[in-house]
């Protein structure tokens, strides 16, 4: 198991990937990507329960970035953890590429296509229940945005795992506050996303979503929990550069030369 | 009438210019949007007049059935986010609420089509005329240039009832001159020709345009009917292309499934069965690369249609 230190520095380099590939496809998602570089890490290296030479293994742990416009951050790290060659990330959003604009189950370690968001809680719930049915014991995990929880669905999902607590959930809420069109105060407040999950009978924990201290160990106690739990991690959009963090313009905006130069060079001076 | 000059533009941006344009004369106008207002270009509209937009959030059957309420009460309500969006995941809404009550709501979809390439077929609306025109009630533009585009928007708003405006991300010129006639319900013959017609809305009119004129060059003879409204179709300028002309493709950016071909199909089968290919998605999903590419695959290339026009008037001379 890699340490703390090792994960951190694992998910700077994952920005500066990250911005390599936006920066070659001329479009994608680069601020809620950076936001959940931490969280992906962590996941990958430390939890889930995957053989990348054997993606469709029945008894994986499966994953779920029901925020699927973060695309370029799970890519990066399925080719780091060897679902596929490293040499395929220069190729999203190109013609014939299986690195879609959003991900799609015909990528080795893609276990929903997503991309039209607010889904992913009701499919990770579907997948728990599966395990249950079959009686095997991989765990679910899915990634959600903060303002993809505006969509009514996700609390029907929470209304669902609160009746069928299956143990075996864990959902992560990456906490930006930063939506397409803007901060979510001027959008659609959320308010307590913790106390709304409570509210349904569910456990909800919190922690600094960039620290993998605190993910690992926050992600540790939500599976040690004998039910559903959602982890509210606590982000920045656009974290690493100075002039995307905590900006909506950033949410999808093509990264130009310029901006392209600036942002690396913030990237690379922190390891 | 076709202008020379070529003036350019994102269709999402001269639709978000005529929100803003339009809106002294017609007060009752409200927008929505769902956490898309600054790709639809409704932010135009926002900034201009805060007190007259809701953005909605990502909660796109929220936004339809509040939509519903805000025209109860005799506002006229646009409701803006990705076609898919609207026609799909608050497609109930649209129905219970706006078809069957006919109510004065107007749905604005937008980066239709294959316009959100990079995307992928995530974003992509393949689908969203057969949906819309299957309801009843719905009336269905599909501007193709900078022009329709603004006359779409009005005519939305002068019309009483619920109607879908489909919208694209993509640049398109000005093909057509303000005194344009723009009438829902009667699509636009754009020249004469008896060998074949092409039947085009959207951005696939453009395309038609070209095949037209390579054709002509040809020395065929093609009639180019520019199809702004899918629903209510005008029946009567397709059959009389059918009787005249006795071949017709049709070209959009949709499935070829209920979409432009499917309607301009069924109001000739009874009266004139003529031959009629439907040039689009051949029923399959789009997917991420440039806008060009992605649309030959689905036929949409100025030579891929004027192929389809050679076919269709080799049809009409053998033996079917
Ligand atoms: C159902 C749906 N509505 C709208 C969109 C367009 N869209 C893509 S990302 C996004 C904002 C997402 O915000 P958030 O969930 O907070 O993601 P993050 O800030 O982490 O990138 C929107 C509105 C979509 N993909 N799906």
């Amino acid at each position: 198991m890699p340490s703390a230190d090792q994960m951190q520095r694992t998910a700077q380099a994952l920005r500066r990937t990250i911005l390599r590939m936006n920066h070659a496809a001329g479009s994608g998602h680069t601020g809620g990507s950076f936001s959940c570089a931490e969280i992906l890490t962590v996941l990958y290296d430390e939890f889930l329960n995957v053989r990348p030479a054997q993606p469709g293994w029945p008894l994986r742990d499966r994953f779920v970035l029901s925020k699927g416009h973060a695309a370029p951050a799970l890519y990066a790290t399925l080719a780091r953890k060897g679902f596929f060659d490293e040499s395929l990330l220069m190729t999203l959003r190109k013609m014939g590429s299986p690195l879609q604009g959003h991900p799609v189950m015909r990528l080795a370690g893609v276990d929903m296509s997503t991309g039209s968001l607010g889904m992913g809680l009701s499919v990770g719930l579907g997948m728990a229940l599966a395990a249950r049915v079959r009686g095997e014991s991989w765990r679910v995990y899915v990634l959600c945005g903060d303002g993809e929880l505006n969509e009514g669905q996700n609390w029907e999902a929470l209304m669902a795992l609160a009746k069928w607590r299956p143990a075996n959930f864990t959902a992560i809420i990456d906490r930006n506050h930063v939506q397409l069109d803007g901060p979510e105060d001027l959008i659609m407040p959320m308010g307590d996303v913790a106390a709304k999950v409570e509210s349904f009978g569910l456990r909800a924990l919190c922690c600094n979503g960039h620290d993998c201290a605190a993910l690992r160990d926050t992600l540790k106690a939500a599976v040690a929990i004998n039910a559903p739990a959602v982890i509210v991690a606590e982000t920045v959009k656009g974290k690493g550069v100075s002039f995307m963090e905590g900006q909506s313009a950033w949410h999808g905006k093509p990264v130009d030369d310029d901006s392209f130069a600036k942002a690396m060079a913030e990237l690379e001076a922190v390891q | 009438m076709t202008v020379a000059q070529c003036e350019i533009k994102p269709m999402r941006q001269v639709f978000g210019e005529t929100l803003v344009a339009l809106a002294d004369e017609f007060p009752d106008m409200v927008v929505l949007d769902a956490d898309c207002a600054s790709s639809t270009q409704t932010r135009q509209f926002a900034t201009a007049y805060p007190e007259r937009f809701f953005n909605m959030g990502i909660a796109e059957a929220n936004m339809v059935a509040a939509a519903a309420g805000l025209s109860a009460t005799g506002l006229i309500p646009v409701a803006s986010t990705f076609a898919f969006l609207l026609s799909l995941r608050a497609g109930d809404q649209v129905r219970s609420l706006l078809a069957y009550n006919s109510l004065n709501v107007k749905l604005a979809g937008g980066y239709a089509g294959l316009s959100d390439f990079a995307d992928g077929a995530s974003h992509q609306s393949i689908m969203d005329l057969a949906v819309m025109t299957a309801l009843p009630n719905m009336t269905v533009l599909v501007p193709s240039d900078i022009t329709e585009t603004r006359l779409a928007t009005r005519a939305m708003l002068e019309h009483k009832g619920p109607v879908y405006l489909r919208l694209s991300r993509a640049e398109v010129e000005k093909r057509f001159d303000e005194d344009h006639p723009f009438v829902i319900g009667q699509g636009v013959q754009i020249q004469d020709g008896s060998d074949v017609t092409l039947i085009a809305c959207g951005v696939a009119s453009g395309i038609a345009q070209q095949a037209a004129d390579e054709l002509v060059a040809q020395g065929l003879r093609v009639r180019l009917i520019d199809m702004h409204t899918i629903k209510p179709l005008d029946v009567e300028l397709v059959q009389r292309a059918a009787e005249q002309t006795g071949a017709i493709v049709t070209v959009e950016e949709h499935n070829i499934i209920g979409g432009l071909g499917a309607a301009v199909a069924s109001a000739v089968c009874h009266t004139h069965p003529v031959p009629v290919i439907r040039v689009g998605l051949e029923d399959r999903f789009g997917e991420s690369g440039p806008y060009a590419d992605i649309l030959a695959r689905a036929g949409l290339s100025r030579e891929q249609v004027v192929t389809a026009a050679q076919r269709a008037i080799a049809m009409k001379h053998t033996d079917r």
